[in-house]
């Protein structure tokens, strides 16, 4: 469904950073967001929602929907589209409403 | 099936809110041609801006009849909230198990239970179970409650609804029938020619046989063209909304809820800022923030994702207001700060009274009577 536009004649080659995705690796392009990531990756649901638990998937991209929560190195809800992907950072699909622990 | 506004309707309420519409929602039974006329989308809008508790334990204080038409509302809401969902098939999410008044500290422990002992004694308070709790007993109906929270008042009788849902379900009754709703009707001129209610407004002219004027703040304005003299105040309060989370809360307190679906709501500032309900400010939501995670420190890893102001519709004293007029029979005032606790009654006993066309005695408490400056 996304394919990343050609990158700029002459543009230096981006590195390669790995992250896990509930236990399984996944090669990222460093600088991408983890819900760039995940779109690169083919995977359009990060999480099921807190009241229906119906999947949600990325969607404004730009930090105002709140679709694209996961949970990132055990923090739970954290906004794909707002963090980079970091090498060694692992993401976990958000499964409906986050726990408090008390 | 809307009623073509170039008739004379039986009922014109005014205003769309909770106490407009749980009104006109109890008219429905009696009455056959019923209007409520609401403004547009830009309007000081409690009924969208509140916290939605239904709470007995703070109302009442100066005027014990309060204490008592509130502690009949909280009665007749499981009933109030079954046929909502009988008949529209919307869960208003009722919970009445129980509420606190999260207390920190001597100081703030003695003045409540002061006040409240107080309170129940006026004569008019209808008597009600309710204790002060320490904090072992508090924790025990919140877990993880924080050390600061030394003592709590606590009733069986206070409970939560979810505020939207309800709007919701009023306004989904009036579509299925009965009750024509008119927004963009903000009411500019009322005048009463032979009998027969004539609302301008910027649609056009809707006539009435009664009217009731539920406008929240706007009432002032409207009651004065009625001749009755409502002095508002507004109160301006902030509340910060938490994300969604795994159902914690069971026992709401005056200042903190979760919602039926894991949000979670923080509350209860008071200013007067006028009528400047379009702006938040760092210092209350700071002070907010701060005593919700001392109340409960598990919050600091709860991230706010909104915050709001909204204004309490309240008249000079903090009280009800329920008037007819006596120049301009068959105009009723309506005016409150709990729109949501008191909207059962407001379907249930004030409505009936208002297709009657007079108000019951156990009312002539709340008219604007008392507003008036003594000339003896």
């Amino acid at each position: 469904m996304f394919r990343r536009l050609d990158a700029s004649d002459g543009a230096p080659a981006p590195r390669t950073v790995r992250i896990t995705v509930d236990g399984a690796a996944l090669d990222c392009r460093d600088g991408d967001s983890v819900a760039a990531a995940l779109f690169a990756a083919g995977i359009t649901a990060c999480r099921d929602t807190a009241v229906s638990g119906v999947k949600r998937g990325p969607f404004c991209m730009m930090g105002v929907c709140y679709d694209c929560l996961v949970g990132i190195d055990g923090r739970a809800n954290q906004q794909a589209c707002m963090t980079k992907v970091r090498e060694g950072m692992a993401v976990q699909r958000q499964i409906g409403a986050r726990e408090v622990p008390i | 099936m809307a009623t073509p506004t170039h008739s004379i309707h039986d009922v014109a309420v005014i205003g769309g809110g909770l106490v407009g519409s749980a009104i006109a929602y109890g008219l429905r039974d009696r009455v056959q041609k019923i209007a409520v006329l609401d403004e547009g989308d830009v309007a000081l809008r409690a009924s969208r801006g509140n916290f939605g508790l239904i709470w007995l334990q703070s109302k009442g204080y100066g005027m014990g009849e309060y204490s008592r038409w509130t502690f009949h509302s909280v009665r007749q809401w499981p009933r109030f909230a079954a046929q909502l969902q009988d008949e529209t098939g919307i869960d208003v999410a009722l919970e009445q198990k129980g509420g606190l008044t999260p207390l920190m500290g001597d100081y703030e422990t003695e003045a409540r239970l002061a006040w409240m002992q107080r309170l129940t004694a006026q004569p008019a308070v209808e008597p009600y179970e309710w204790k002060l709790l320490d904090h072992r007993q508090a924790a025990d109906l919140v877990p993880g409650l924080g050390k600061d929270v030394t003592a709590a008042i606590w009733t069986p009788h206070d409970g939560i609804v979810n505020p939207l849902k309800l709007l919701r379900a009023l306004h989904t009754t009036f579509h299925r029938g009965g009750v024509s709703y008119l927004p963009h009707h903000g009411v500019e001129k009322i005048e009463q020619i032979a009998g027969v209610f004539h609302l301008t407004t910027p649609q056009g002219t809707i006539r009435a046989q009664k009217i009731v004027l539920a406008a929240g703040l706007r009432n002032q304005a409207l009651s004065e063209q009625v001749n009755l003299l409502l002095p508002m105040a507004p109160q301006r309060g902030q509340i910060i909304v938490l994300e969604r989370t795994r159902r914690l809360l069971e026992t709401p307190m005056i200042t903190l809820r979760q919602n039926d679906e894991g949000s979670w709501l923080v509350g209860d500032s008071q200013e007067d800022a006028g009528y400047a309900d379009h702006v938040v400010t760092l210092p209350v939501l700071a002070t907010l923030a701060d005593r919700a995670v001392r109340t409960l420190p598990a919050l600091k890893e709860v991230r706010a994702v909104r915050a709001w102001s909204a204004l309490r519709v309240k008249a000079r004293d903090g009280f009800p207001v329920y008037e007819q007029s006596a120049t301009h029979p068959g105009a009723f005032v309506a005016t409150c700060h709990s729109g949501v606790t008191l909207a059962a009654t407001h379907a249930l006993t004030l409505a009936p009274m208002i297709a009657a066309g007079a108000l019951s005695a156990e009312l002539a408490p709340f008219s604007t009577r008392r507003f008036h400056v003594q000339t003896t």
